[in-house]
């Protein structure tokens, strides 16, 4: 006998699909955001759920440095062929190259410089609508976004004046050179994401596991070693983003917890290699908080994560 | 099946009151006692309290996250938190206080389960709980708690409990639509009867804050009598090449109200059309049988013609259907409705033009009594409107059903939203035609 009762992640994954297929009813020309991460993971099952068995009625786009993990590229690419959806990628190196951005003297990362490019791919394909895997729980500002987040012609967010959004009625109208992001992860939370991942069964990059890797410390963080440039023709794409001979250089057991790319991602040391070792660092990472396990050896990966991520 | 070590159930909730009744303030007490927050945002705290808050952790910032309302010192817009104990996970709406922003409130509250009305001991009840009550009221919240904030400022007076208590208990009559009130003696900055249970009030008897959202019943909260689904994208693989796919046509979308079960009658509104239901398809397989809210796709018998915007009902239990609509509305917006204005109106999946025809009344809000015929409905008042829309449209009283029985208002050119719209009960009810079922 049934009891019609849905569990949290039943709760969060139909309201997610209900969002997905509002964008697929309401918008023209939309695209999903895919990484390759594991909160643009679940969206491409709960893509998967809303769309299926027709094909996820938009294509996928992501935005590269020219820094990313070469583990993360291959998953994204093969994760978009078995889906049969369309991958859109564009670079920073190329908007160089057309001048919609311009490197920042004395600044290796080029995290800041993903978002002209962004708004230059939204603008060359007319996107009206882009959904993402942002989640509120992740930052103080981001608690403050809605689900359907509408932009300017100029892609700003105005945060002091934002749509009313009620039940689950989604006001999607724009004016032409507006645009709409809409993030269907919004109610779910760090945990929500990796139990969603157990209970679906999906793949994730196998860097989210932990395993050895070279490091170097710099600015309080573990930073992977960029791979080696054997191409002496070309200038090193990793410039300034490998270690000195004053950083300390050690070989780790690690993990990443969330994912940027090879310049600006943390790696945390964490002995956690399958799904229900991430959820048990992540849970235990909790109750250290509360001063009651602190002996904890998983909880230590899992805080000083925290204290890494400082956007989180 | 239930997990042993996870929280199975969401609450959702949100607070309000006036400005400074410490709404912030309790929602970093609920995540601070209950040991929700991280350490890095911790450290953030200690380091602004040692600046600015002479030592005093000031528990307000952990949700007041835009610069201004730091600069400002309050809440302009709905701010988001999660936080889990064993028995439930919560999604709070922190909502503010301010009368500018009651939209932001409404937005806040429309999703919630309850709604936590703040109240100042020392100020008592004052036009914003009076606002918020029935704005709570209003948009059908079925569980909702007075917490009588500050109670050390009135040196835990239980006298001054039961006044403020009295005062509420005299107008809610007027509003008699909770499922369950409950009234909190606490302290948010000190933390009494918030998570812990306060030595101060050894005449309160009742449940601390956080117990109680822990244990109030809100699995009934759904409405499983009347099935209701509004097709939201039509879902046409289209494939040639493979012969399963080739002829199926699947109507998606999320059960607004009641239970659909394969081999179910159903009618198709507002043309009338009648099907059975021959599959509910899912991702993980087809189901027997599916209810409010899940997201599925139906498949018929027949190949009708049914797009976005339709509404697919039981037989039993139908939904009311006309152009010519009764509603209930907040307006948002800061030019005030008058009659004879044009909007878009969003109901379901569906959005269509409407027209709004007369103001019936506008309420006041220190006796709630209802004004006839006002000029104007201003920004955060609440009116009655008779509303014609160019389709009519498949609904149900908000009272019965939050999802069919609302809709919004959207000015077209600016695609600002206006208004929120609560059905009244529809006056009849769509007349079927059952014996076509004999064919």
């Amino acid at each position: 006998m049934s009891s019609y009762h849905l569990d949290h992640l039943q709760f969060l994954e139909t309201e997610a699909i209900h969002i997905m297929r509002e964008v697929a009813a309401e918008f023209e020309r939309r695209a999903l955001l895919f990484s390759g991460g594991k909160d643009s993971i679940c969206l491409l099952r709960l893509a998967e759920k809303a769309f299926r068995p027709s094909d996820i009625p938009m294509p996928f786009l992501n935005v590269e440095t020219g820094h990313e993990f070469p583990e993360l590229i291959e998953f994204r690419d093969r994760r978009a062929k078995q889906l049969g959806a369309k991958l859109i990628v564009r670079t920073v190196e190329e908007a160089f190259k057309k001048g919609i951005a311009h490197p920042t003297p004395g600044q290796i990362s080029r995290n800041q410089l993903q978002i002209p490019v962004l708004l230059g791919a939204i603008e060359e394909f007319r996107f009206d609508c882009c959904i993402g895997g942002a989640r509120r729980d992740e930052e103080k500002a981001r608690a403050k976004e809605r689900f359907f987040s509408f932009r300017d012609s100029f892609g700003q967010w105005d945060p002091k004046n934002q749509r009313p959004e009620i039940w689950n009625l989604y006001n999607a109208r724009l004016n032409p050179g507006e645009n709409m992001r809409v993030f269907p992860l919004s109610n779910w939370t760090e945990m929500d994401v990796w139990e969603y991942i157990k209970r679906e069964k999906l793949e994730v990059p196998n860097i989210y596991f932990s395993h050895e890797r070279e490091c170097f410390r710099r600015g309080g963080q573990w930073l992977p070693v960029p791979p080696a440039h054997n191409d002496n023709g070309k200038p090193d794409p990793y410039d300034g983003a490998r270690p000195k001979p004053t950083e300390k250089f050690s070989k780790l057991i690690v993990r990443v917890r969330t994912i940027a790319d090879m310049i600006s991602t943390g790696m945390i040391e964490s002995r956690a290699d399958s799904v229900d070792d991430i959820i048990a660092e992540i849970a235990a990472a909790r109750v250290t908080e509360r001063g009651t396990r602190a002996d904890d050896k998983a909880s230590e990966a899992a805080m000083e994560d925290r204290k890494k991520a400082g956007y989180f | 099946m239930p997990h042993s070590q996870h929280p199975i159930e969401i609450l959702r909730f949100n607070t309000c009151g006036s400005v400074d009744d410490g709404k912030s303030t309790l929602i970093g007490r609920l995540l601070y006692d209950s040991k929700s927050i991280m350490e890095d945002q911790m450290e953030a705290l200690e380091r602004s309290a040692d600046i600015t808050g002479g030592g005093q952790i000031n528990l307000a910032n952990l949700t007041d996250g835009l610069r201004a309302e730091r600069e400002q010192g309050i809440t302009i817009d709905v701010a988001y938190r999660y936080f889990a104990t064993p028995r439930r996970k919560f999604i709070v709406a922190d909502t503010p206080g301010h009368v500018q922003y009651t939209r932001n409130m409404v937005t806040g509250a429309s999703t919630a389960n309850l709604s936590v009305v703040l109240v100042d001991a020392r100020q008592g009840v004052i036009e914003q709980t009076r606002r918020h009550t029935f704005i709570a009221a209003m948009l059908g919240i079925p569980h909702l708690v007075i917490a009588v904030n500050k109670m050390d400022l009135v040196d835990w007076s239980e006298d001054r409990f039961w006044e403020i208590r009295d005062a509420i208990e005299a107008f809610l009559p007027k509003l008699d639509v909770f499922k369950d009130v409950k009234f909190i003696p606490i302290s948010a900055l000190n933390g009494d009867n918030v998570v812990d249970p306060s030595k101060h009030t050894p005449w309160f008897e009742g449940p601390t804050l956080l117990r109680h959202l822990e244990t109030v019943h809100i699995a009934s909260d759904w409405n499983l009598s009347a099935f209701r689904f509004p097709v939201q994208w039509v879902n046409r693989p289209n494939d040639p090449t493979n012969h399963d796919l080739h002829d199926f046509r699947g109507l998606s979308g999320q059960i607004a109200g009641g239970i659909v079960k394969v081999g179910q009658k159903i009618f198709v509104l507002p043309s009338g059309l009648k099907s059975t239901v021959k599959q509910i398809w899912t991702y993980d397989g087809p189901v027997q049988e599916a209810f409010c809210p899940q997201s599925v796709t139906l498949v018929l018998e027949h190949d009708l013609d049914i797009s976005r915007g339709d509404m697919i009902v039981g037989i039993e239990n139908l939904p009311g259907m006309t152009a010519d609509l009764y509603a209930r509305v907040g307006w948002m917006n800061p030019r005030a409705l008058v009659a004879g204005k044009k909007f878009l109106l969003k109901h379901g999946t569906q959005t269509v033009q409407a027209i709004v025809n007369s103001l019936e009344s506008k309420v006041n809000i220190h006796t709630f009594d209802s004004e006839p015929l006002p000029t104007e409905i201003a920004m955060n008042e609440i009116g009655e409107i008779r509303v014609r829309t160019a389709k009519p449209l498949v609904f149900d009283g908000y009272g019965t059903n939050r999802l069919t029985g609302s809709f919004i208002l959207i000015e077209q050119g600016t695609n600002a939203t206006v208004a929120a719209g609560m059905l009244l009960p529809p006056s009849e009810l769509v007349k079927p035609e059952y014996t076509d079922f004999a064919i």
